[in-house]
């Protein structure tokens, strides 16, 4: 959603609702406990303002603007949107009704051309669900299915309107480890062998003379500075003679090789996070980000050195598979100690994007058990609002209360990394959103369960 | 990052054959029924040593509702001795431990875990939780599944503050098997984790599991209603078969009548409304009692049959939309079954939630809070101790710091129902099983050692 358009909203229900027009509009949150995102502790009795869909200013001393409306934070707090990184958001239903289930194709010829942007569904139940838990931004995947690619994966706003996506093509997915070795043929050493040939193959295909397709401008626009390969609107998609892969899987990791397009990396193992850190070795323009890295705390130094940032699940501490034997709650926490970029991600199936700021707290006890590292309130927020944007490529436009950055705001009824807290009032580009959903509909209609004068049917 | 599925999909428990039930060992239930009158895998569990101690100055949920400022809890021989206020004077000899600023909770009690029979790492060679051969397995026993160096035993004592737990068979099966309940004590065999005493459940499971592993093989059941057929009948033989001599030995017959003599639990696994209203009504026509509903993701739509039937509703705070009959569920659902004055218990059925049963309990609670229902700290600490033993028939040996009781406590740094608390030191009958500030008291399990991390806090 782009904050200056004009949308048609649902009527945002409660007593606390804005008397608002369903478009972006300019507004304050005063005297609230604001929290930037930015990695700084929050701030007492400060305000955030709002002004044509973007932040205008945040903190203590900010004055309100004329003619900008005020709402009476009432000592409660505000942070940006939350950012989930590395989610299914918009592609499923029910994650075990096949049907209503897009996050993998096993079945597809395809792996790196695969694109979810189009079937990424605004109007799912996953996405309102997670509105209301405060996630304002998300990035989205597919699973890797036939293929040790997953496909080229998506940026989105959780807003209530049709456009959900902000950034089509913006990171290829790619798993190695067992997983990888699993999809390639048995082992690590035929997933490398099936990565190193594809990005060569796309290596030759970039070298070659664009194919005289128009970029369709205007179609499609991305917002920023990662161009469609004008090569996916042409040519034959059907398998050539190589079943390694197709010429449209080769076109989709051109701008992966040349380091247009982030290329997101899934391994867990100490020793497959430095056989990726590698391959820029040979491939020196790749834009690597590690996802998973359970054991990235025993490689903190060389992933510091790369400057390669990390997408984590924060509370994985079991030895799930022989390549996560080194888990520990720990990982992160070491990991910033070292100097790695690390955001928490990964919420995918019943890891819900909503359980974010929960994770993000456990990170904050760690500081009190002798021999574990956590992090500071402060940084545990920006490991679920800034440092995600910033890893996604929106950094300082999203996931952060700094002026110009999108009007995404959230107004909690306590400290929003406690389990006790809740959002009650969500913006997006500047407009107040609806946070009802399915759940929320259960919940009015079975306060008693017993059913009065008729069936409760004929309640809603 | 776990292969890029969702964690139900790449497990084989709740979403595929998952999820739910069953329990622990009786001493009279097994009897009954077995040629020898002994009951058979006996538990050989001792309390570790330990000493008498005083926790002095906290705050004290007793998990039976009770709540005690700057209070004090005696424990000694394994038992507690008192619990009560500033006023409770330390005995001598006792060792003082200073709880200001922090909090005590009798040991946390998971009644569904799959650790040890879908232990980690999550291989293949180690998926023991499901007899899928055949719909009716009533002869299997989780017990003999357990692998008790599975790592997380250890996780969910030191995060989880676990003491207790209920290790039940998988639910691709109408009648899973019986559970077994261990005391969550590191051990070389499981007979020396087995909880002394505690009667068995059968786990049973409604729903989507059982008709598609069996559907899908072209046999019975296939649909609900199969569910329901296949159930019955086996109900009517175990009849015939408990109203007999019961000379021969029958493995499954000896656990389906332990149920009809009430010395054996029933946890069901059941997700829908109107399949547990039908579930209810089998157990009536049987002549059986349903313990609790496992899952359990609409028992907020009939709050009112439940608390009338008296069968408790074990859940997650928020799980949702994983499997169609897990489609309405919705995060006020405890709060909403305790609101119509039914019982409530937190469940894990996760190697990973039960390290945080508290935390999905403060969810819930705060849930049901933004609603309107407004219940107690001290209530909501019971859903994951005294009504998880009851739920296990365990609730007159633990479960909640009462004199007499087993010692099985948690000093928490902080209020449990934070985010920003953890587990300190955890006693089982009065042993130092875990101290977060001595490295020595920090299980490291077999499957462990020498690899990356070994000893790590975790």
């Amino acid at each position: 959603m782009r904050f200056a358009a004009t949308f048609s909203l649902p009527l945002v229900l409660g007593a606390a609702a804005l008397a608002a027009p369903a478009a972006a509009q300019d507004f304050a949150i005063t005297n609230a406990t604001v929290a930037l995102g930015d990695g700084s502790e929050p701030i007492p009795n400060a305000t955030v303002v709002v002004r044509g869909g973007r932040v205008a200013a945040a903190g203590a001393g900010v004055a309100v603007p004329a003619g900008v409306s005020a709402i009476d934070g009432q000592g409660r707090w505000v942070t940006p949107g939350l950012f989930s990184a590395v989610t299914d958001l918009g592609l499923w239903d029910v994650q075990a009704v096949g049907e209503s289930n897009d996050t993998d194709a096993d079945d597809s010829p395809f792996g790196a051309a695969l694109d979810v942007a189009p079937a990424i569904n605004p109007a799912s139940q996953h996405i309102k669900i997670s509105r209301a838990g405060g996630v304002t931004r998300a990035s989205v995947t597919g699973y890797p299915g036939g293929s040790i690619f997953a496909g080229q994966g998506a940026l989105i706003d959780l807003g209530a309107d049709n456009s959900a996506v902000l950034r089509p093509r913006a990171f290829q997915l790619v798993t190695l480890g067992e997983q990888g070795g699993r999809i390639a043929g048995g082992s690590r050493v035929a997933a490398h062998a099936l990565f190193r040939n594809a990005l060569r193959e796309a290596l030759n295909l970039g070298e070659q003379e664009p194919l005289a397709v128009d970029t369709p401008e205007g179609d499609v626009d991305l917002g920023d500075d990662i161009p469609i390969d004008a090569r996916l609107f042409g040519g034959e998609a059907t398998r050539g003679a190589d079943v390694l892969l197709t010429r449209f899987d080769a076109a989709a990791l051109v701008p992966v090789v040349n380091g247009r397009q982030p290329l997101y990396v899934g391994v867990d193992r100490a020793a497959d996070i430095l056989s990726v850190l590698a391959l820029r070795e040979e491939f020196p323009n790749l834009r690597l980000v590690l996802v998973g890295a359970a054991e990235g705390w025993l490689v903190a130094e060389e992933i510091a050195a790369s400057g390669v940032p990390v997408i984590t699940e924060p509370l994985v501490d079991l030895p799930d598979s022989f390549e996560q034997l080194g888990a520990t709650q720990s990982n992160m926490g070491r990991m910033v100690d070292a100097g790695v970029k690390v955001a928490i991600g990964g919420f995918m199936g019943d890891n819900q994007p909503r359980y974010a700021p929960q994770q993000a707290g456990n990170l904050v006890a760690l500081n009190r058990i002798p021999g574990a590292a956590g992090l500071s309130w402060g940084e545990a927020l920006a490991a679920i609002t800034s440092v995600p944007a910033e890893i996604s490529g929106m950094g300082g436009r999203a996931g952060v209360l700094a002026p110009g950055a999108v009007g995404d705001v959230v107004l909690w009824d306590g400290d929003p990394l406690e389990l006790g807290s809740a959002p009650v009032r969500v913006f997006i580009d500047g407009v107040e959103q609806p946070l009802e959903n399915h759940q929320t509909q259960l919940r009015d209609r079975y306060r008693t369960p017993q059913e009065d004068e008729l069936p409760k049917a004929y309640e809603w | 990052m776990k292969r890029f599925a969702p964690p139900a999909l790449a497990s084989c428990l709740a979403l595929a054959l998952g999820a739910c039930a069953a329990t622990g060992e009786g001493d009279v239930a097994s009897a009954r029924g077995a040629a020898s009158g002994e009951t058979p895998y006996a538990s050989t569990y001792r309390a570790y040593p330990g000493v008498p101690t005083a926790l002095v100055g906290a705050t004290i949920f007793d998990g039976a509702g009770g709540r005690i400022e700057n209070g004090t809890v005696l424990f000694e021989n394994g038992a507690v001795r008192a619990v009560g206020g500033a006023d409770l004077a330390v005995p001598a000899g006792f060792t003082r431990i200073d709880g200001a600023g922090k909090f005590v909770t009798p040991g946390i009690i998971d009644i569904h875990s799959h650790l040890g029979d879908y232990p980690t790492p999550s291989v293949q060679a180690h998926e023991d939780g499901n007899e899928a051969t055949d719909p009716a397995t009533p002869e299997a026993w989780a017990e003999h599944s357990v692998w008790p160096q599975d790592p997380g035993f250890t996780r969910a004592l030191a995060n989880g503050g676990v003491t207790t737990l209920q290790i039940l068979p998988g639910s691709a099966n109408l009648f899973g098997g019986r559970s077994v309940t261990l005391k969550n004590v590191p051990a070389r065999t499981v007979q020396a984790m087995k909880f002394p005493g505690a009667p068995y459940s059968l786990k049973m499971a409604c729903g989507e599991n059982p008709k598609r592993v069996y559907g899908g093989r072209g046999r019975m059941p296939s649909t609900r209603m199969g569910n329901f057929a296949v159930w019955r009948e086996t109900w009517l033989d175990a009849r015939e078969y408990a109203d007999g001599k019961r000379e021969k030995r029958d493995l499954a017959n000896e656990t389906l009548a332990g149920v009809l003599d009430g010395e054996i639990l029933i946890q069901h696994h059941c997700y829908r409304a109107d399949e547990m209203a039908m579930v209810l009504d089998m157990a009536r026509e049987m002549d059986y009692k349903v313990t609790a509903f496992h899952h359990a993701v609409e028992s907020y739509k009939i709050a009112d049959l439940l608390r009338e039937a008296g069968v408790c509703s074990a859940v997650w705070a928020d799980w949702y939309g994983f499997k169609m009959e897990a489609y309405d569920g919705i995060p006020e659902n405890a709060a909403l079954i305790h609101n119509a004055g039914a019982c409530v218990v937190i469940h894990s059925d996760d190697a990973n939630g039960i390290q945080r049963l508290n935390q999905e309990a403060a969810k819930a609670q705060a849930d049901g809070l933004r609603m309107g229902i407004d219940i107690p700290d001290e209530d909501v600490i019971g859903w994951f101790t005294l009504n998880a033993a009851r739920a296990m028939g365990i609730g007159e040996r633990t479960g909640s710091l009462q004199a007499g009781k087993m010692a099985d406590v948690v000093l928490w740094n902080g209020d449990p129902l934070s985010v920003y608390s953890r587990p300190e030191k955890v006693w089982i009958d009065g042993a130092l099983m875990y101290d977060a500030l001595d490295r020595s008291r920090r299980p490291v399990s077999d499957f462990e050692l020498g690899q990356p991390g070994e000893g790590d806090v975790k």
